[in-house]
């Protein structure tokens, strides 16, 4: 038989991962359905509308796919990596002729198709339910591609770089989720963030979730409220150049702390 | 015959505390090697480092003619022609024995076939059962399925039977010794001195870091040699006795009681005497 490569490898893994992923019934209603049901109830609370032509579902709907972004990669991975770490999968795979980088593959392939069925639901139902107004020219759709690739991949190496942050698999849902719905209150998900207090608002532009959110308005907002944003645009280039720093932390970050085995 | 594996003067110590002392041991191809040792004496950190997973101070290392602390591709390949069973694992319960099986297999260049190993290790009929369906004995038949799956010359079996019941561990040592049959060669660590006895064609016991002995299970200690313990009951008491002919002394006893010598028991040191006795009886 030929020697296996690290992709083909890695897109096995990631099969193998997503296999995982639907077995464990809880990932998917904490994963796919938490974010469904909180716009349910943020789109059946708040029905007003924020600015001419744009009602808070509408508004919301973008934070929550910036969410999703979050929610899929560096959440989901941050909480999963670790308990990997104390079954043992992570030392077992290190005794085997696996290469490192397969793994990665692997959850990248699981992060990504969890990130598409979620903002795909999320569209579905923002539409179907609340009224939501899909993006209309192309140049549009091909911005939202671009940040839901970059975003992933973003929050995706920080996931695994911060799957070494939590002590034990066990504790590592209750030191992940505060710190992502902490940003997400901070980074306009569920407020205007113009609305905010000042200094939250800073704090979140330190972090790339702020920039996905504004990302993310850019697209499904119609651009004339691009003067209520901070800047009075919506700072496109700037969006992607954090982000893009992000990434570029994260991946020093993952690459230097990685662990397969807890000490 | 050559050197699977061979240690000269290992060292490793975490901060202060000296794990491992000046090490040497020497595996041959094709032998079951078991390593006893109590908690602490430098046992596992010994496995771990042979097996990678840990970097040493000082010392000679070759495993299969390679240093296991190696980095990069070259440690990949060498990785293919190993086997590891760690203690005791849990992952990968949503997936049933045949797709964990089968993916493991898909790292090596010359895996065994998937089924075949299954069937080896006595899982056939729960092919299709999830991870976490399984019994603590089934479970641990699946790790060495898949520490197996690569067709390894070395396997590593780190405390393969905890938990087991009586029957579930002879069938277990059946299946290593098929495993050493077929040209594998093994190094056991174990916790039970039966186990070493019934597997191993050589033992190494290891403390404070260093390896005290190395022998055949028999030879251990001079238990070959060592005197046999003689016990009768002689009317209200048991009477015990230590001797270096037992043949003879319960020769005399039949004469003594005329014929019938009340509850005899004549019993040679066991490999867990000996062991203890070696290890200063303190086995923690």
């Amino acid at each position: 038989m030929s020697k296996p490569t690290a992709l083909s490898i890695g897109m096995q893994r990631g099969r193998l991962e997503i296999k995982q992923f639907i077995r464990q019934r809880e990932s998917v209603v904490f994963t796919l359905l938490f974010p469904l049901i909180l716009l349910a109830i943020f789109g059946s609370v708040f029905s007003n509308s924020i600015a001419k032509g744009v009602t808070f579902s509408q508004y919301f709907v973008a934070g929550m796919i910036a969410s999703g972004m979050v929610n899929t990669g560096f959440q989901q991975l941050a909480i999963m990596i670790p308990m990997e770490r104390d079954f043992g999968t992570l030392k077992r795979l290190r005794g085997t002729p696996m290469p490192a980088s397969s793994y990665f593959i692997g959850k990248a392939i699981l992060v990504t198709l969890s990130m598409i069925i979620q903002v795909f639901l999320l569209l579905a139902a923002g539409v179907i339910f609340f009224g939501v107004n899909l993006p209309t020219s192309a140049h549009k759709w091909l911005l939202l591609l671009a940040l839901l690739v970059l975003g992933s991949a973003c929050s995706t190496v920080l996931g695994i770089a911060f799957s070494n942050v939590p002590k034990s698999g066990r504790g590592a849902s209750a030191v992940v989720s505060p710190v992502v719905i902490v940003l997400q209150f901070f980074s306009g998900v569920f407020f205007v963030f113009t609305q905010l207090p000042h200094w939250m608002q800073s704090v979140a532009a330190i972090f790339p979730l702020k920039w996905m959110t504004q990302g993310a308005r850019s697209v499904f907002l119609p651009d004339s409220f691009a003067t209520r944003e901070v800047a009075g645009n919506w700072e496109t280039g700037r969006t992607f150049a954090i982000i893009g720093a992000w990434l570029v932390v994260g991946l020093i970050w993952a690459i230097r702390s990685f662990k397969w085995e807890r000490d | 015959m050559s050197k699977v594996i061979s240690v000269a003067g290992l060292r490793k110590s975490y901060g202060s505390n000296s794990a491992v002392d000046g090490l040497d041991l020497e595996i041959e191809q094709g032998e079951i090697f078991a390593l006893l040792g109590p908690n602490g004496a430098g046992k596992t950190t010994t496995v771990e480092i042979l097996e990678g997973f840990r970097d040493r101070d000082a010392g000679q290392v070759r495993v299969l003619d390679f240093d296991p602390a190696t980095k990069g591709s070259a440690g990949q390949q060498w990785r293919d022609r190993i086997g590891i069973v760690l203690q005791s694992t849990q992952d990968a319960g949503d997936l049933t024995v045949y797709e964990s099986v089968s993916h493991f297999a898909t790292y090596y260049e010359n895996p065994k076939d998937p089924r075949e190993v299954i069937e080896l290790v006595g899982l056939t009929d729960k092919s299709d059962a999830l991870a976490r369906t399984l019994s603590g004995g089934q479970r641990r038949r699946l790790d060495v399925a898949l520490g197996i799956i690569g067709n390894p010359e070395l396997i590593f079996l780190d405390e393969p039977t905890t938990g087991f019941d009586p029957e579930a561990r002879r069938a277990f040592w059946s299946l290593i010794r098929k495993l050493r049959d077929e040209g594998a060669t093994i190094l056991l660590t174990t916790h039970y001195l039966d186990e070493a006895e019934a597997l191993a064609d050589r033992v190494a016991v290891i403390n404070r870091g260093k390896i005290i002995e190395v022998s055949t299970p028999d030879q251990l200690g001079g238990r070959a040699t060592s005197l046999a313990t003689v016990s009768w009951r002689d009317g209200a008491e048991i009477r015990t006795e230590k001797s270096a002919n037992p043949t003879a002394l319960v020769n005399s006893l039949a004469q003594q009681y005329g014929g019938d010598i009340p509850e005899l028991n004549v019993r040679r040191a066991s490999l867990e005497d000996i062991y203890l006795e070696m290890i200063g009886g303190t086995d923690e």
